[in-house]
């Protein structure tokens, strides 16, 4: 009986005013096909009442539990974008797919890795990597989060290796032939100042990978803290 | 059954070769019975450095496609009754042999000696993994300069890849005066870099070169530092715990010499 009435009165979208902007709450409990028609009638009404050339108004869409497919996304940002001036700012959703969690997971993980990284051996892992170890010159590591060697580090080091830019390398003795960091690269020519201790981070102000003391990478990186 | 020593070093030129004949002589002068194989195929130095060229009749190659029976294709050394080489071939390439050919040598091989001495050639390619099929365990020669240690490293890594015994070290041709300078790398930096056990240190000496000349191996010659080296490691081999020759003793020797030329000028 309820849910007829629900129905009836199309109640699966709900708009809220913010200071930041609208907020759209829709319902997880219904198709999408149904969403996408009372999100058309919905978005209309008002318009008629306000100017259609007021400043662009950025939407947060709430989807619940429910999970969008990419095309569906672009859907709602295409269907929200046409009625009015709104701008969709993100589409929030409470479910991501296994993969994406699994994803996510290792990501924020620290893989730790008990050997020596010898000339031409390649390693390589997703999220953060705890080496045991040395990497000889021409041996390579890359992570796709930070770096830390805990012996000495004089081959070649890669952080953010698929782009993330506040990865970091820190090496116990640092020493390395090459450093690079998302897509800038450092590599130490005039002089080989030998850090005991010592961390590699991309100053965002210069676009340049700095070497530096381990001390100040708290400062720098107050991120690092998982506490 | 014996065991099967692979002596190797990814750069050219560093000494596996002397050193495959040295320590093979050295073992012969303690009794055992050894068998050196050459597996440098088309480029084979060994028989020369042994002075056996001239007894060569089957090689590596033959035995490998059973064109005659090993037992054919081992050459006696002159000096010893319990020292063979198995000599590579000079007219194919490393690709005549494959390992599996190699692993059923040394295995039957492994039967009648104590210990079965492989000299590898330099590179990554098919000759070393055709040398190191049979090995159960492996020495890496390095000279103290940077391109060899580096090539070092790399060859460690690969063995490490093997069912092969951890590798030792020998660093080869040592010279003493530059050491000190700080002119060559450290025995010290190099073992921190390669992190493997320290088999032995072997200085550089002209007369190496004179005796590898004269067919004669230099550990057959008890005067010389090499010499000395060479039958140390043997003993090594052997399990005997041998201190490292101090090298305080060359830095003796160095500055009598400096003390020499100081009183001079």
């Amino acid at each position: 009986m309820a849910q007829k009435q629900k129905q009836a009165n199309n109640h699966y979208v709900t708009i809220k005013g913010t200071k930041e902007g609208l907020i759209l709450n829709l319902d997880d409990n219904c198709t999408f096909e149904q969403l996408l028609s009372e999100l058309e009638t919905k978005l209309i009404h008002p318009s008629e009442n306000q100017g259609s050339d007021g400043p662009k108004i950025p939407v947060n869409v709430r989807v619940g539990k429910r999970y969008l497919t990419e095309q569906q996304e672009e859907l709602l940002r295409k269907i929200i974008y046409q009625k009015k001036n709104l701008l969709v700012d993100v589409i929030e959703s409470e479910v991501i797919t296994k993969e994406e969690a699994e994803f996510l997971k290792k990501e924020n993980e620290v893989t730790s890795v008990n050997r020596m990284i010898r000339s031409g051996q390649i390693l390589k892992v997703q999220g953060d990597l705890l080496l045991i170890g040395d990497v000889n010159p021409g041996g390579y590591v890359a992570a796709t989060g930070n770096i830390f060697v805990m012996g000495a580090l004089k081959g070649i080091a890669h952080a953010g290796c698929e782009g993330r830019s506040s990865a970091v390398v820190a090496a116990s003795v640092m020493i390395p032939s090459l450093v690079r960091i998302a897509d800038q690269m450092f590599q130490d020519e005039e002089d080989e100042q030998e850090y005991s201790g010592g961390c590699a981070f991309l100053d965002e102000e210069n676009d340049e990978i700095k070497l530096d003391s381990l001390h100040i990478l708290h400062q720098i990186r107050p991120g690092l803290n998982r506490l | 059954m014996g065991e099967a020593i692979v002596i190797t070093s990814g750069k050219g030129g560093v000494g596996k070769t002397t050193t495959t004949a040295n320590i093979g002589t050295s073992l012969a002068l303690l009794g055992k019975k050894v068998c050196l194989i050459d597996t440098d195929i088309g480029l084979r130095n060994l028989d020369v450095i042994m002075g056996l060229e001239n007894r060569i009749i089957y090689d590596l190659v033959d035995v490998a496609h059973n064109r005659c029976k090993l037992h054919q294709a081992l050459i006696k050394d002159k000096r010893f009754e319990c020292l063979y080489l198995l000599p590579a071939a000079q007219t194919k390439d490393k690709s005549a042999v494959v390992p599996e050919q190699m692993k059923r040598i040394v295995t039957e091989l492994k039967q009648d000696y104590d210990y079965v001495i492989i000299d590898c050639p330099a590179g990554i390619e098919q000759g070393f993994k055709n040398a190191i099929a049979g090995a159960d365990k492996s020495i890496v020669v390095t000279n103290p300069e940077t391109s060899s240690v580096r090539d070092a490293d790399r060859i460690i890594g690969l063995l490490e890849q093997e069912d092969i015994e951890p590798p030792k070290l020998i660093v080869n041709r040592l010279k003493a005066h530059m050491m000190e300078n700080g002119d060559s790398l450290d025995v010290d930096e190099i073992v921190s870099i390669l992190a493997i056990e320290l088999l032995g240190i072997v200085v550089d000496d002209e007369l190496v070169i004179r005796a590898s000349n004269r067919g004669e191996p230099i550990a057959l010659n008890p005067d010389t530092k090499a010499s000395q080296a060479y039958r140390n490691i043997a003993r090594r081999i052997l399990g005997e715990s041998v201190p490292l020759m101090s090298l305080e003793q060359d830095k003796g020797l160095f500055k009598k010499v400096k003390q020499f030329f100081g009183i001079r000028s």
